[in-house]
């Protein structure tokens, strides 16, 4: 019983950054744009956050400095993508590439620093609920940032005008812009959205998952998390459990070691990958099934007027 | 002030003139719509119609010219202005999305504070559907639509914003005649409560039984203002292409051979949950005619037309050609048995946009010789292209010219002569002359007819009643997947054309059994 | 105001142009950013650009750098042209040099003109068996190759990690994770003697002459094309699309198999876990630089081969961070991307003038 809430509070834990990352570009996507830049966005996310909280010596400034890393770089991405028309597809690999170099360009010096990153805060009376109180009551303040944004970005979709005018932005920009909605605003808030949340998902890494900057310290997540949002066909509820799905993947070779099974760790670290290209296959086999709420101008590069 | 006189008058253009690159749109137009006025816009393709909508409509902004709303010069900036001041406008190709709910499209259109009361603005939805006979379920997705249902929400969309200038976009083209008949009692209560409707339409009769006054345009202007119920039909059309081009097509009698196209209790489902599914299509077809096949847009040709070609493999059922199995072939080797086909959309799938005309030329004609051990025979694509361009009067600066820089009309005689060089034995082609110039329309009516004496059988789809009454000997009409009976053309009423369009099928057969 | 306007034909002076233009933009970003950390923009651009080609030595490492990058492009265009967006050659690489290793450890003991074909060959099908993958994903079971590709990338490496510190490792290796060195027979002769270059080079043109023709000459070229310029008429000519999305991706993993199999038997002589600086990644920019045209991959993968070897030395002569050649990387592409959106739109100032009256000038004269 220990051993399963240690394992299932972890699976949360190493969900996290994949939650953060995969709400943004779940908006992101339903308003039309494909942005495969999280990779990118979420490494200058972690040093920004890192070098920042490493200076000023207060974790928040580092989640917002990498907030603002995230959305300078996704910016960089919309003018590409959204004012340039620019094909999506190779604008965000563009921004991959580029947080790729400048991130390590930036952290050069911050490899071998550390800091004392988030700790757990445990919510009163909600983490004396037995097993999950500890999964999910017991954690650092950006695990609770997560299910918040979860909630946010749920009830943003179903409920308000601005989740409706996503969804149809996201299906015909054309009539979209024919019915007088503000396509290229709202796109560009979407994409922003989706930078503020990879930039998070950094500093998640660097300041709480392992306090520390190391070069391409994410190992893919972004990239799994954009697969994410495909396994949860766009939506939501669908998304926080592929997260954590994806998280008990990342730790399975934790678990499988600490279970005494004996197994090469670079075996063990492909796990998540293949987890991964398992879970586009059971969603992907059937196209009917993910059709439904595939944003269907999703990767085509639109201009009003053209 | 002078309020008296100007009340009346709802709209006033002064010397619109909007210039695209290459291209004078609309040179200096003037036009005048009075209050509960239907008035006809009339112009072919490409004559300025769409544009000029698009400045009244604010989607784009004149280069000169005055806009008089309600007696006061405007400036529309945008749709969103357009609309609060009373201009509302139905496209021909609908703004709607298929994924939202009627409520929830017409609630994008609205003011948030009045959209945010979801049940008032059902029951609003419901009153204003009621009230002119539109008959609506706000709950629906639009999705599950059909197409005539969906111009219904575009015209509520409209209506429950206190519109006094409806502008609708050759809103028949995608109806039933039953449809349309429906569609113009409400226009008439409309006008009656004072609403005016300018009316885009290039169907002369309907125009003329509709609509009060028009105005006819041609290449940018203005090329007379009449009242469309004093004259006749031809003079209208005159005032539309000019005098030197020729109206229509001399079809001559067609002589049927035998039996070319057998399709059988044809059956495919469809994998995408918006499509449409073909359900037991029968059909023969002779060398020597054309059938004509009706219907409403989505309701199988599509699939129809990609079934023969061979892009979807159906289900069930067999498709033969001269008593030869084509069923499993891909469609490559059914054009090398003399299938040839011509789609919908010219650019996007009948040709690629951006490669030259020779390089069409290859998409469907590389069995003639242009290839070669699988390297490309350049001359003899060049030739086989200047060949198609030289024969079926396409108008461009050579077979180097990409496909998107041609017009509709010019861009469909290349992709039909293409099809027409290689001597097919069976022709499918779907909306032919849909958006193209009147005389490029006589240009490839006078082909399929060519091609149809010299022996070959044709199929054509098509939305144009108009064009299926003249060119075919044998007519029918898919609806939701399912083919009606063919009829001869000269015994077919267009009534009963138009129950099969609407999937009444069961009383012809019952007719048919006892004749 | 500017007003960023569609033209009315797709301008082919921008679309090479572009290129140029964007490596001066990057070449300025570069000068700025050497005088934001306080170094000497004018020795450090010559560092990174001049000095690694400045003689014979300099010239046969940068033919060294290019031929992966060259190789792993052609076969990157291939699929890029048909709009499949693979971007798992440096998985295919990885599993090439891979292969490869494995035959020429297997061989070791033997000689003969024929040990050096087989090693390849194993690289070559290596490449192929890891795209294939990509390619049935796609064909069969419509996952986006692009996630595939990139996971496959991920296990690719664990793959070769895995490898190295375990059945290939060199047991007389002073426990360094790395393959014993391979016999004579089984490395790539040098194509300059005295040099390090060798023939991987050489694979590299004849694979970009063969982009040439088959895009230029053949059917399948034009096939390819189409379908990526618009899927719906490929489906309406009955082009094979699964066909030659298959095709596309093996040409892809045998190229960068090739690739990777030249660098463990050409300047590295055995398998270590840091076979590729990323080559499979950079081919993508040299694709786009190149504009997907055999001759202009050629110059892009000199190009950014000049990036490898300048950020080295760099990170010796100037004590900058070894991740400068990423930058570099990801600016020129960036810069490029931004400069092709002008091959289809054009920048216009908004002319005040002509705009029609609003309703506040409504009271002027009606004459126009």
């Amino acid at each position: 019983m220990e051993l399963l809430t240690n394992v299932l509070a972890a699976t949360v834990v190493a969900g996290t950054p994949l939650l953060l990352v995969a709400l943004g570009e779940l908006i992101c996507e339903r308003s039309g744009v494909l942005n495969l830049g999280q990779e990118g966005m979420m490494l200058m996310g972690a040093v920004a956050g890192f070098a920042a909280a490493l200076s000023s010596g207060s974790l928040l400034v580092g989640v917002a400095a990498a907030i603002m890393a995230g959305i300078a770089m996704s910016l960089l991405f919309a003018f590409m993508a959204v004012t340039l028309a620019a094909n999506q597809y190779a604008a965000g690999l563009a921004l991959t590439i580029f947080g790729t170099g400048l991130s390590a360009f930036l952290g050069a010096g911050f490899v071998g620093s550390s800091i004392d990153g988030f700790s757990r805060v445990a919510i009163p009376l909600l983490s004396d609920i037995p097993v999950l109180g500890r999964v999910f009551f017991d954690q650092d303040a950006l695990v609770y940032t997560s299910f918040i944004a979860f909630a946010v970005v749920a009830l943003f979709l179903r409920y308000s005008r601005g989740g409706l005018l996503l969804r149809a932005i996201g299906e015909d920009p054309e009539a979209a812009n024919a019915n007088g909605l503000k396509v290229l605003l709202v796109r560009y808030l979407a994409v922003a959205f989706g930078g503020g949340m990879a930039g998070l998902a950094g500093a998640y890494l660097s300041l709480a998952y392992t306090p520390l900057w190391t070069e391409n310290m994410t190992a893919g997540r972004g990239w799994i998390a954009l697969a994410l949002v495909v396994f949860a066909t766009w939506r939501p509820e669908r998304l926080i459990l592929g997260a954590y799905l994806f998280g008990a993947a990342s730790i399975l070779h934790l678990v499988l070691q600490g279970l005494g099974w004996k197994s090469s760790t670079e075996l063990l670290a492909m796990l998540p990958y293949v987890v991964t290209i398992l879970m586009l296959v059971l969603l992907s086999w059937n196209p009917a099934r993910t059709r439904l709420n595939t944003p269907l101008s999703l990767g085509q590069p639109y201009r009003p007027g053209s | 002030m002078g309020l008296c006189m100007t009340a009346a008058i709802r709209l006033k253009l002064e010397n619109i003139v909007k210039e695209y690159p290459g291209c004078r749109a609309n040179d200096g137009i003037d036009l005048t719509v009075e209050a509960g006025e239907i008035h006809a816009l009339l112009g072919e393709n490409g004559a300025g119609k769409s544009t000029l909508m698009k400045v009244i409509y604010g989607v784009v902004q004149p280069d000169q010219g005055r806009i008089v709303w309600n007696g006061h010069a405007v400036h529309v900036d945008n749709p969103a202005q357009a609309r609060r001041m009373g201009i509302g406008m139905v496209f021909q190709h609908f703004s709607l999305f298929e994924t939202l709910t009627v409520a929830e499209n017409i609630a994008l259109s609205l003011p948030p504070d009045e959209a945010r009361n979801r049940s008032q603005l059902n029951q609003r939805i419901s009153e204003v559907s009621e009230r002119y006979g539109m008959e609506l379920d706000p709950r629906r997705y639009i999705s599950t639509l059909s197409v005539g249902e969906r111009q219904r929400v575009e015209i509520v969309r409209c209506l429950i914003q206190e519109t006094t200038l409806l502008i609708l976009d050759e809103p028949t083209s995608v109806l039933t005649p039953q449809e349309v008949t429906s569609l113009f009692a409400t226009l008439r209560t409309l006008s009656k409560e004072g609403c005016s409707i300018l009316f885009i339409s290039h169907k002369l009769e309907e125009v003329r039984s509709l609509c009060h006054t028009a105005t006819v345009l041609r290449q940018g202007r203005v090329s007379g203002d009449c009242q469309p119920a004093e004259i006749s039909a031809s003079e209208i059309a005159r005032l539309m292409v000019g005098d030197d081009t020729p109206i229509s097509t001399q079809v001559t009698a067609a002589e049927p051979g035998e039996t070319l196209l057998e399709v059988r209790s044809l059956d495919w489902k469809s994998k995408d949950p918006f499509g449409t599914s073909l359900d037991n299509v029968n059909l023969d077809l002779h060398k020597g005619e054309i059938v004509g096949i009706a219907g409403v847009a989505g309701n199988g040709q599509d699939e129809l037309l990609k079934a023969l070609s061979g892009e979807i493999r159906a289900d069930a059922g067999t498709i033969s050609l001269s008593g030869q199995n084509i069923q499993t072939l891909f469609p490559d080797q059914r054009r090398k048995l003399g299938v040839a086909i011509v789609p919908e959309e010219r650019l996007g799938r009948g040709a690629v946009p951006d490669m030259s005309l020779a390089d069409n030329a290859l998409l469907t004609a590389s069995g003639q010789g242009l290839v070669e051990r699988g390297l490309i025979r350049s001359r003899r694509v060049r030739e086989f292209s200047r060949e198609v361009i030289r024969r079926f009067g396409v108008r461009c600066t050579g077979e180097n010219s990409t496909a998107g820089s041609l017009s509709g009309g010019n861009l469909q005689k290349y992709i039909i002569g293409r099809e027409a060089l290689q001597n097919p034995r069976l022709l499918v082609a779907s909306h032919p002359t849909w958006g193209v110039d009147v005389g490029s329309a006589v240009a490839i009516h006078e082909s399929l007819v060519k091609l149809r004496d010299e022996g070959a059988a044709i199929l054509l789809i098509s939305e144009d009643l108009d064009e299926l009454y003249q060119l075919c000997n044998r007519l029918g009409a898919l609806c939701d997947g399912r083919l009606s009976p063919l009829a001869p053309t000269s015994e077919l009423h267009i009534e009963q054309l138009g129950q099969w369009m609407a999937g009444e099928f069961e009383s012809t057969e019952v007719a048919h059994a006892v004749a | 105001m500017l007003l960023l306007e569609r033209r009315p034909v797709a301008s082919s002076v921008m679309r090479w142009a572009s290129p140029l233009l964007a490596l001066v933009l990057t070449v300025i970003t570069g000068f700025i950013l050497f005088l934001v950390i306080g170094k000497d923009p004018v020795e450090g651009l010559k560092f990174f650009f001049i000095t690694p080609i400045s003689d014979l030595p300099g010239l046969a490492e940068l033919g060294l750098k290019m031929a992966p990058l060259l190789l792993c492009a052609a076969g990157l265009t291939v699929c890029y042209k048909a709009k499949l967006w693979n971007i798992g050659a440096e998985g295919h690489f990885l599993m090439g040099a891979l292969g490869a290793s494995v035959m020429a450890v297997q061989l070791s003991a033997v000689s003969g003109f024929w040990v050096l074909p087989v090693v390849l060959l194993t690289g070559v099908l290596g490449g192929m068996f890891w795209a294939a993958i990509a390619a049935g994903l796609k064909t069969h079971l419509h996952c986006n190759e692009i996630l595939t590709t990139i996971m496959l990338n991920y296990i690719a490496l664990n793959l070769l990690l895995y490898v190295v510190h375990g059945p290939l490792k060199d047991p007389y290796g002073f426990g360094f994770p790395q393959s014993i060195m391979f016999a004579e027979s089984a490395l790539l002769p040098a194509l300059i003697e005295g040099t390090r270059l060798h023939l991987g080079l050489a694979f590299g043109l004849l694979a970009a002459v063969a982009v040439w023709v088959l895009f230029a000459r053949s059917f399948i070229g034009f096939q390819l094309s189409v379908i990526g310029q618009d899927h719906r008429a490929a489906a309406f000519a009955g082009f094979r699309v699964r066909q030659l999305t298959w095709f596309a991706f093996l040409v892809g993993g045998a190229t960068a198999g090739l690739a990777g199999a030249s660098e463990v038997t050409g300047p590295i002589g055995q398998l270590v876990p840091q076979v590729s600086p990323g080559y499979g990644y950079t081919a993508i920019i040299v694709v786009f630089l190149g504009r997907m045209h055999a001759v202009g991959i050629v110059a892009a993968s000199a190009l950014l081969a000049l990036t490898f070897i300048g950020g080295e030395i760099l990170q010796i002569a100037m004590q900058m961070p070894k991740a400068v050649t990423a930058l570099f990387q990801g600016l020129l592409l960036f810069y490029l991307l931004t400069c092709d959106a002008f091959i289809h739109y054009r920048i216009r100032l908004k002319k005040a003038a002509p705009q029609p009256r609003s309703a506040a000038v409504a009271a002027a004269p009606q004459e126009v």
